[in-house]
């Protein structure tokens, strides 16, 4: 893309840079309360839609580790964030009434031990055969739910705790307003303001705020792991597993990492997802939902976590900002995806050393028909 | 007598109905270059995947400095102290040739997970450790140069150098070369003695299967000839070549060089 732009940021001082990064996460940070006119969304909350665009980039995150770095099709994964989910919802509201922040631990561990058990049988398989059998546990952890009363059936479960308010409500420590964009001025609205920190019914900003931190979290934790011995030895096991395993790599224990690592991630977002909705039941955890998400990861471009950051937010978010054409969104949705898949086959952001590789290609490439065209010309 | 470091002690592996290798028995002493060689299909490569644990042995025991490593995993048998390239290059293509070499470096340490998310003293350290003797073996192999090129975009005489630093990376004591010279012309094949030679006076013990005869014939302390999954003879390489035997099984019958 713009090549120039990007060396000028990269050659900036080290200061610099953070600076930048800190800007750009306060931008993200406000963004629900600028409410800028063309990203916010007419027909929706867009705090709302900003939260769901987080957990979708939560989870694109863990897949990107699954699909993206060890190379494991997985398209079960919303069976991870299903069971982070009834578990918060199960412990805070259902079953029990665990306080929340004890809750999204328990969560998120139960959907790790469920990656591991779900990996330890099925990571012998490869490719094709891992797909199925991930297919089939996501429908299956869909399904049990669906038909086991102590789940809450069909009917779901409500009431899911929230995380505890800093500052007294109803007020919180402090009120801040939003933007509001007339014709052509800005206005300050101080009717409609953000509790800081209240988890009310009616106002998404604090979840999202929750949500993005997490990301961020994510994101730092994916960049330090992707650069050391376990980073290394998913790519390795990705490329050719067989010459890892004799390169001294214990590839299975690898893989299940990975898995656990997804799945990790997975029941974080699926946890969050349950506490803000405060309602869920199967239906938020049909099959489309794995696919959606291995979209994002693909859409974006596997192995680059700033790409399927980018898919997840295209995913996510442009349903939400055109459902003003009902049902053609899926439609244009679709056609969006197919023409993506066309024009960029290896994502929107492809792994930097991707594009390197095709350009040396096409170098190549290049190179050959220059010289056949000499040859010719001289025959 | 110097010791051995790797005994095969009737080593037979069956795929069904065929027998791949037959009742093999041979030993590498330490410190040497063992060739091992024969006619196409004789079962070079097979015994190589016996001995890092690709293929199980139907019978025989394989001992590595003493112990049995038959059944071992896979990796662990690498961590134990057996190296290999192959015959047809397996790099990691989207990697770079030094992340080729520290995935190999990697086989002797144990970060892991927490130790890598947390920073801790011993990431640190072996990172450091590993880059440094990741290096090192590239400028051994004369392509640290091409440290942050992608394995895939290398010339192929450079992903087999790559290999090789590679299998040394993971710090072996016993190095499997699987036809190192395939495809390299004579001023290359040279060049690749003379560095064979250089890893065994770094310390490695080698095992080397090779087709041309001009280039084991060079580089070995001792040879081991395989036909149809037997071993038909066992020497220097003054007496396989005068090997009756060998000539009539690999050479031919005719005892003009064949290639």
């Amino acid at each position: 893309m713009n090549t120039g732009l990007k060396s000028k940021v990269t050659s900036l001082p080290k200061p610099v840079k953070i600076l930048i990064w800190l800007l750009l996460a306060l931008l993200a940070y406000a963004l629900p309360l600028l409410e800028p006119p063309i990203l916010s969304t007419p027909d929706s909350d867009f705090a709302s839609v900003l939260f769901t665009v987080s957990i979708y980039c939560l989870v694109a995150l863990g897949l990107n580790i699954v699909v993206g770095y060890a190379g494991l099709l997985d398209l079960g994964y919303v069976g991870f964030y299903a069971i982070g989910a009834y578990t918060v919802a199960i412990l805070t509201s259902f079953h029990a009434s665990w306080p929340l922040l004890l809750a999204i631990p328990v969560g998120v561990v139960a959907a790790m031990v469920s990656g591991i058990i779900l990996g330890a049988p099925t990571l012998r398989v490869r490719g094709d055969y891992l797909a199925i059998v991930t297919l089939g546990f996501g429908e299956i952890i869909r399904l049990v739910v669906l038909n086991t009363e102590w789940l809450g059936a069909s009917k779901g479960i409500n009431n899911i705790g929230r995380p505890p308010n800093v500052g007294d409500a109803p007020d919180g420590l402090f009120e801040l307003p939003h933007l509001f964009w007339g014709n052509g001025t800005v206005l300050l609205d101080t009717k409609d303001t953000t509790k800081f920190l209240i988890f009310g019914y009616s106002d998404a900003v604090p979840f999202y705020w929750v949500a993005l931190t997490a990301v961020i979290v994510v994101l730092f934790a994916d960049r330090l792991i992707k650069n050391s011995r376990v980073g290394r030895a998913w790519e390795a096991t990705r490329e050719d597993e067989d010459a890892a395993e004799l390169m001294g790599v214990p590839t299975f224990k690898f893989k299940l990492l990975a898995f656990a690592t997804g799945a990790f991630v997975g029941g974080l977002a699926g946890g969050l997802f349950a506490t803000q909705q405060s309602f869920i039941n199967p239906q938020s955890f049909l099959l489309l939902f794995s696919i959606l998400y291995l979209a994002a990861v693909v859409v974006g471009g596997q192995g680059n976590r700033w790409g399927v950051l980018i898919g997840a937010f295209l995913v996510a978010y442009l349903p939400e900002r055109f459902r003003g054409f009902e049902d053609f969104r899926v439609l244009a949705f679709g056609l969006a995806l197919v023409l993506l898949a066309t024009l960029r086959p290896q994502g929107l952001l492809p792994p930097r050393r991707t594009v390197r590789a095709k350009q040396l290609e096409q170098e190549l490439d290049e190179l050959e028909e220059g010289a056949g065209g000499e040859e010719t010309a001289r025959a | 007598m110097p010791e051995a470091i790797l005994e095969v002690q009737n080593l037979t592996l069956k795929f069904g109905g065929l027998t791949a290798l037959d009742d093999v028995t041979f030993h590498i002493n330490e410190g040497e270059i063992l060739g091992l060689i024969g006619p196409n299909g004789a079962g070079k490569t097979t015994c190589f995947n016996a001995v890092t644990g690709v293929y199980r042995p139907t019978s025989g025991n394989i001992l590595f400095q003493g112990g049995s490593i038959v059944g071992l995993k896979k990796h662990k048998i690498t961590q134990r102290g057996i190296a290999r390239t192959f015959q047809n290059i397996r790099l990691f293509p989207t990697m770079t040739a030094l992340e080729n070499v520290l995935v190999g470096a990697d086989a002797q340490h144990s970060t892991g997970m927490l130790t890598a998310l947390f920073r801790l003293p011993k990431h640190r350290r072996e990172e450091r450790d590993g880059h440094d003797r990741a290096m090192e073996l590239l400028r051994f192999m004369g392509i640290h140069r091409k440290a942050d090129e992608l394995a895939a975009n290398l010339s192929y005489g450079d992903q087999r150098r790559l290999e090789i630093a590679r299998a040394m990376a993971t710090n072996p004591k016993l190095i499997c070369l699987d036809e190192p010279a395939a495809g390299f012309n004579p001023a290359e094949k040279v060049e690749l003695m003379n560095l064979i030679r250089k890893v065994r006076d770094q310390g490695f013990t080698v095992l080397l299967i090779e087709h041309d005869m001009k280039l084991v014939m060079g580089v070995t302390d001792r040879i081991v000839v395989l036909e149809f999954g037997s071993k038909i003879a066992e020497g220097s390489p003054a007496e396989i070549r005068d090997n009756p035997a060998v000539i009539a099984a690999y050479l031919g019958v005719d005892e003009e060089d064949a290639s």
